[in-house]
């Protein structure tokens, strides 16, 4: 087991549920309430040294009665260590967890992505919208249990709401990559792209 | 556009009163035949399809021997667009984009079962056929096809050119959605989107 979970039960005590080893590799659950704190401290103590977040993902299991997982894989650079944290979302509970934007950057778009496909609400992110479907998708979040492998909508309505989502009034001249192009860019579009304006909704 | 059997080669069907001058059909024989053998593809390659669409134009089997050999990745200079793989609902506006700004005459390829009716990918994710967005004129089958099928597919496209005529403005009409629904683009703004990157400005849609 990794030697990270003994300091942590001294430290956190009763808020880490539970640990264990599978495939050589150290389960953490810990509550929701302390999962900020808990990253923090995996982040900042020189013992730990946590200095790499590689993924925020969840599992949804098909039973119905379980708990739908929230998971964050750390790893330490300097120790070889891996740690992958759990938080439990009880059935019906809101999915809402907090954000570990403000330890770890690189936490932006992976928190964006679980949002985007299990519809996780990561409290003090910054810019929570979809990333990989694109913002003004209506059918909800792919990966949850409940949705139909086809989505909601027919294949018709699907293609006509993808036609109408309009990329270039969306995205930031930056994500376009026409940022360097802009003073050669005609006077009505570089207006309507400084003004930000979003159409096709 | 739809199926329609492919005309035997060899069998010839004659209807007096529909028949051109000779000028006429000679004139359309220079342009198709120089059409037909100078179509600049527009490579959309989005999946792994793409990697055998990189195979047929390398060296083994030589696009250029079909004058295809110049990519051309300014959809303002391209004949023909060729779909090499999936196309997830996001990229249903890019392709669409694309294919409007590309100047006529245009033909298309749908390359793979994926681009040609989604495949085994029917997904919430991916558009099941790319002739739900854009007309295709011929269909690659095969998951990936072979470079052999991509080239036979090519040379259908070019007896289809063959067979064109100027007289036949059908050909060239180019359906747009209704102007008041939100998937309607104006050409001027399909000539605004592409202004910047291409290389000739008078190339652009409401010029011609
Ligand atoms: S048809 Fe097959 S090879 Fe081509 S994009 Fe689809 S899965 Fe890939």
């Amino acid at each position: 087991m990794n030697p990270s979970v003994v300091r942590l039960r001294e430290r956190f005590g009763a808020a880490i549920v539970r640990a264990e080893v599978g495939w050589g590799e150290t389960n953490v659950v810990v509550s929701g309430s302390v999962l900020l704190d808990v990253v923090r401290y995996l982040h900042d103590d020189p013992a730990e040294r946590y200095d790499y977040l590689s993924d925020v993902t969840a599992v949804e299991y098909r039973d119905a009665g379980l708990p739908l997982e929230v998971v964050w894989h750390l790893r330490s650079l300097p120790y070889r260590r891996f740690l992958r944290l759990k938080v439990l979302i009880e059935p019906g509970a809101p999915l809402r967890v907090a954000s570990v934007w403000s330890v770890y950057k690189g936490a932006d778009w992976l928190e964006r992505e679980a949002f985007d496909m299990f519809g996780i609400v990561f409290e003090g992110h910054p810019d929570l919208r979809r990333i990989l479907l694109w913002e003004q998708y209506k059918e909800g979040f792919p990966l949850r249990k409940d949705f139909p492998l086809r989505g909601r909508f027919s294949r018709s309505e699907q293609l006509v709401q993808a036609l109408a989502a309009n990329p270039e009034a969306r995205y930031s001249m930056e994500e376009l990559s026409i940022a360097d192009a802009f003073e050669d860019l005609p006077v009505d579009m570089r207006g309507r792209l400084v003004r930000g304006e979003k159409t096709g909704e | 556009m739809g199926l329609t059997s492919r005309p035997q080669p060899d069998v010839i069907t004659v209807d007096p009163s529909s028949q051109d001058g000779w000028v006429t059909t000679r004139l359309d024989f220079l342009v198709n035949w120089s059409r037909a053998n100078s179509l600049w593809p527009m490579p959309f390659g989005t999946a792994c399809c793409a990697i055998e669409f990189m195979a047929t134009a390398a060296s083994r089997f030589d696009l250029a021997r079909f004058g295809m050999e110049r990519m051309s990745f300014s959809p303002r200079q391209a004949d023909v667009l060729i779909c090499a793989g999936r196309v997830p609902f996001k990229l249903a506006p890019v392709i669409r984009r694309i294919w409007q700004q590309m100047s006529q005459p245009k033909w298309a390829i749908s390359m793979g079962a994926c681009a040609s009716t989604g495949g085994m990918f029917d997904t919430y994710a991916v558009v099941q056929g790319i002739d739900t967005i854009i007309p295709v004129d011929v269909y690659v089958p095969g998951c990936p096809p072979r470079p052999e099928g991509l080239i036979y597919g090519i040379m259908m496209l070019q007896q289809k050119v063959m067979r064109e005529r100027m007289k036949d403005e059908s050909l060239r009409v180019e359906m747009e959605p209704d102007p008041r629904s939100n998937l309607y683009i104006p050409p001027s703004v399909i000539d605004e989107l592409s202004e910047p990157f291409g290389n000739s400005v008078n190339q652009t849609r409401s010029s011609v």
